[in-house]
């Protein structure tokens, strides 16, 4: 949008002025309460431990200093973490892409009897809380002798009814002749989804990567109940909780691994910003 | 034409197959299931059955009751009041202002972050002796608070220094409980911005225009004209912010994770579950929030579709 000023009326050009200075003043105002976490969680992370048990705080770091994030690095496998949460993300989000459209496509361009019904028995599935399924889906993780594996942190995920519904709305705004007439050339269901739909429904693909991702990467109370025994499958998260627990006194260290645990986010979140706004403003949906 | 149809039901039963099987498996059987332990005595395994013994205990348990005003507290504390501060900085937001995009962008910072580093962040901030939030209240010639370790209710803690003592009753949320809910705000703001910017996008301009050219002042267009026409989007968001209250856990899994005043139903059931291994029981909490949901959603969908205004 531009940023041309809104036309004036005559005769209270204070007004508007006083209105616009007001306006930028409560927006740096909460603009700083927004942004201080952000700023201490950086400043902390560049004191020395010393510095952090100060009474009162020093309000910025008194000698900067880039040691703590070596420290961490040392004291807690990071970056196996960080390894483990992309490589779970990357499975959750690409199953989840295949599922959803392979169904959307399905309720969009076939018809079959049950389909009514099959979609709303998806959709209701919505309205469960997480909480509710925890119990019973870790009790059938073990009975799989699945936990303390990666399969855990991803089998289970890997469909996702909001990704059908999104895909199935993209690939209805698809004008039905494409179908028709790649099906007369003999194009057969998958080769019209690769070739075809998928192409053209691109935006409902970075809503339902971006949604996805996003959520496989925060996730803490599923990977805190499957995982633990074995430390080394713990995803960023789950290590992050750990560790703020084993290094209560040393803050200096827990802000520096939150800095590191959130940084990949945040940088992405900076490139691809619109995308992401875009997304989550339609959605709803956070793991 | 009766193979077609044959080979249209099998290829669309193909295509549903791995969504149906995943889901069926892990959402739909699991509610069920979920029934299924809570109907029985289960710590590692299961015990014996107890018919609905576990829902009999549950009324009558003290945690569970304090668990749900906790939570209640929760729900009210993040719902309305972050609406609010949302709706403000969106209006803000939407006027022609420089730098629109760069204040956007920082009012939702907060939530992409993850909760796990951020309620960190929050609890060292708020830590008493070494918090910058007490170094701030100090400078501002303000008693320093015990944030997060407080568990007086915030009602009694504001009317003791003027001398009136209030009954336990009527106490209210601890300092500890609003603490984690002041963090919840700040988290969730760029989502509830970002939906009001959206909604506020499509409502008219001329409706506005015109007030504004009879004379209404920007409180009267913004109370009678864009706030009336908001509704569906301030609904939507009622419901999703409810829904997500409920459900709120790593914040306080981090900040607070043994205190009973902010212990609220999602951290009771876990720690029944996790902790306690009273699985049994712990399902019956679970299915009990997924019942308060259930009504609470469906009560919203009715009043909206009375109370809601739209176009």
């Amino acid at each position: 949008m531009s940023d041309t000023p809104r036309p004036t009326l005559p005769g209270r050009p204070w007004r508007q002025r006083l209105a616009d200075g007001l306006t930028y003043l409560a927006l740096l105002v909460g603009g700083l309460a927004v942004a201080f976490p952000f700023y201490w969680m950086i400043a902390t992370s560049l004191k020395t431990h010393e510095e952090t048990m100060r009474v009162p705080p020093t309000l910025y770091p008194l000698a900067p200093t880039l040691a703590n994030y070596a420290k961490v690095w040392e004291a807690a496998p990071f970056a196996r973490y960080f390894a483990n949460t992309v490589g779970v993300a990357l499975c959750v989000t690409l199953g989840v892409l295949i599922t959803s459209s392979l169904a959307a496509h399905a309720f969009a361009r076939i018809r079959f009897s049950g389909s009514q019904a099959i979609f709303v028995a998806l959709l209701a599935t919505l309205m469960i809380p997480f909480e509710v399924i925890l119990i019973p889906d870790y009790i059938l993780i073990t009975r799989l002798h699945w936990e303390d594996t990666y399969l855990a942190l991803i089998v289970p995920w890997m469909a996702s009814v909001f990704g059908v519904f999104l895909m199935r709305q993209f690939f209805l705004g698809i004008p039905t002749e494409l179908w028709e007439s790649a099906a007369l050339d003999g194009c057969g269901h998958l080769t019209y989804l690769f070739r075809i739909a998928l192409p053209l429904a691109r935006p409902g693909l970075s809503v339902v990567a971006i949604v996805t991702f996003l959520g496989s990467w925060n996730a803490l109370l599923w990977p805190l109940v499957v995982v633990t025994r074995r430390p080394e499958i713990r995803p960023i998260q789950l290590g992050l909780a750990v560790f703020t627990t084993e290094f209560g006194v040393y803050s200096h260290l827990i802000m520096t691994a939150a800095v590191l645990t959130i940084l990949p986010v945040v940088v992405l979140f900076l490139l691809a910003q619109r995308q992401f706004v875009e997304s989550i403003a339609r959605t709803g949906v956070k793991g | 034409m009766r193979n077609r149809v044959l080979r249209d039901h099998a290829t669309a039963y193909l295509l549903l197959l791995p969504t149906l099987l995943l889901v069926g498996v892990f959402h739909l059987f699991a509610i069920f299931y979920a029934f299924y332990i809570s109907l029985h005595k289960w710590s590692i395994l299961k015990e014996s059955y107890l018919g609905l013994a576990n829902y009999a205990a549950l009324i009558t348990d003290p945690e569970f009751r304090q668990a749900l005003v906790v939570t209640v507290w929760y729900v009210i504390g993040t719902v309305p009041v972050g609406l609010a501060i949302a709706l403000g900085v969106a209006v803000t937001l939407f006027r022609p202002i420089r730098a629109r995009g760069f204040f956007r962008t920082l009012f939702f910072l907060p939530y992409v972050t993850s909760l796990v580093a951020a309620a960190a962040v929050w609890e060292w901030m708020y830590n008493p002796d070494y918090g910058v939030i007490n170094l701030l209240l100090t400078r501002a010639g303000l008693p320093p608070l015990r944030w997060l370790l407080e568990p007086t209710g915030v009602f009694r803690l504001a009317l003791d220094p003027i001398g009136i003592a209030l009954p336990e009753w009527a106490a209210g949320p601890s300092l500890a409980l609003v603490s984690i809910i002041i963090m919840s705000i700040w988290s969730g703001l760029g989502f509830n911005v970002i939906v009001y910017l959206a909604g506020l996008g499509s409502i008219p301009r001329e409706l506005q225009e015109a007030a504004r050219v009879d004379g209404a002042s920007e409180w009267q267009v913004f109370r009678r004209i864009t706030f009336p026409l908001l509704s569906p989007t301030t609904f939507f968001l009622v419901v999703i912010a409810v829904i997500r209250a409920f459900q709120a856990f790593n914040q306080i899994y981090v900040m607070s994770p043994n205190d009973p005043t902010t212990r609220t139903l999602t951290m009771f059931i876990f720690q029944e579950f996790y902790a306690s291994s009273r699985v049994g029981y712990g399902a019956a909490a679970a299915m009990a929030l997924f019942v308060i949901l259930l009504i609470l959603t469906v009560a919203q969908m009715r009043y909206g579709q009375e109370k809601v205004h739209y176009e």
